[in-house]
């Protein structure tokens, strides 16, 4: 029988019944969130189960929601199933004062690098990451750039000739 | 077909003889002439210079266009590029340089060995171009002294070829005693460069 969203759905609310929520279908593809303490619980199972299958993770990124109290950052993973050509897009909402997510590591390994892009832009901390440090920003940096917490322009800048740049 | 294809060739001729250079002003005798020795040694580098091409982004295909055979480099006398820094005289940066990748680029100019020469390729590398954002180095006068600045973007091979030609202006009219002289090492000095 051919596997459907309609069909993933179901086999997610049997085995995880309430905590799984929030199902949507943007463009076809299946979205869903759960509570952050649950996500390896949900990955296992997305990977585990011999009907889902869902055993390549396409992406691993962060999107920061600033007006939101209390669920700002929010870990979205995609998954694929290759055998069935079947995506999937799994989020987790955490708090931006303790922004800890289990690391999916131990499940997938091109996590690592994406993690580490993660925290170096968002400042997701992942528990269990075996090297957690920045990836393609310089190390000495103290903030995290993809937070909508800036002002357009740098303040402090001092390189930038005022007069000729028209300000 | 629509209408006859026009190709705008038009031949110019030649003003001056270009096969031979210009000769630095000396004492000409019979067998023998005395010059300058700046001169001679400037005319020497200055016609084989060889490059180090520090290609990052876009402004590298465009050296690789002015590498090949319709803009030639090559008939400025840099046939050889090298890609170690030990044996080349002018490190050319074309492209953005990011943060991360400043240090990279001091070692390397660091690397190279007197005299050296650095050619600024591009907006990015001039100043940052159009990326004035937290991960772009603005301008890579940042990090190391640069001679000639190239803008565009990408510049075109002519406008490269026109850097260094300027370059080559450069080394020609170059002191011999420059290297070792104060100006020079008090530019070294506020750049952190012994």
């Amino acid at each position: 029988m051919e596997l459907t969203n309609e069909i993933v759905k179901q086999k997610l609310i049997a085995k995880f019944g309430e905590q799984v929520s929030g199902f949507t279908e943007p463009y076809g593809m299946l979205t869903f969130e759960a509570p952050k303490e649950m996500n390896l619980k949900v990955l296992n199972f997305l990977y585990d189960d011999e009907e889902l299958k869902f055993r390549f993770l396409t992406d691993l990124q962060a999107v920061h929601y600033p007006d939101e109290k209390g669920r700002e950052l929010a870990v979205v993973y995609h998954l694929h199933n290759l055998g069935d050509n079947i995506r999937i897009r799994f989020k987790v909402f955490t708090d931006i004062s303790t922004p800890d997510v289990y690391t999916a590591t131990g499940l997938y390994a091109s996590a690592n690098w994406m993690e580490r892009e993660t925290y170096d832009f968002f400042g997701v901390n992942f528990v269990g990451h075996p090297n957690l440090k920045r990836i393609l920003n310089v190390d000495e940096m103290d903030y995290f750039p993809m937070r909508k917490e800036f002002p357009l322009e740098d303040q402090t800048r001092i390189d930038k000739d005022d007069e000729m740049f028209g300000r | 077909m629509s209408r006859p294809v026009s190709y705008n060739v038009h031949t110019k001729p030649l003003e001056t003889d270009i096969s031979m250079g210009e000769m630095p002003e000396g004492f000409k005798g019979e067998g023998f002439f005395a010059t300058k020795m700046n001169d001679v040694v400037g005319l020497a580098r200055k016609n084989s210079i060889w490059p180090l091409p520090f290609a990052t982004s876009c402004c590298g295909i465009e050296f690789m266009a002015t590498m090949a055979s319709h803009y030639d480099l090559a008939r400025f006398g840099s046939e050889r590029v090298g890609f170690s820094p030990r044996q080349c005289d002018l490190l050319m940066v074309m492209g953005t340089i990011a943060k991360k990748m400043g240090p990279v680029l001091k070692q390397v100019y660091l690397q190279m060995a007197e005299p050296r020469w650095v050619i600024a390729v591009g907006a990015c590398a001039s100043s940052g171009g159009i990326f004035d954002t937290y991960s772009v180095l603005q301008g890579i006068d940042q990090v190391i002294p640069v001679d000639v600045y190239v803008p565009g973007c990408p510049p075109r091979p002519e406008a490269i070829l026109d850097g260094f030609m300027r370059i080559q202006d450069l080394v020609g009219k170059e002191s011999l005693r420059r290297r070792t002289g104060e100006k020079y090492k008090s530019l070294l000095e506020s750049y952190g460069i012994q």
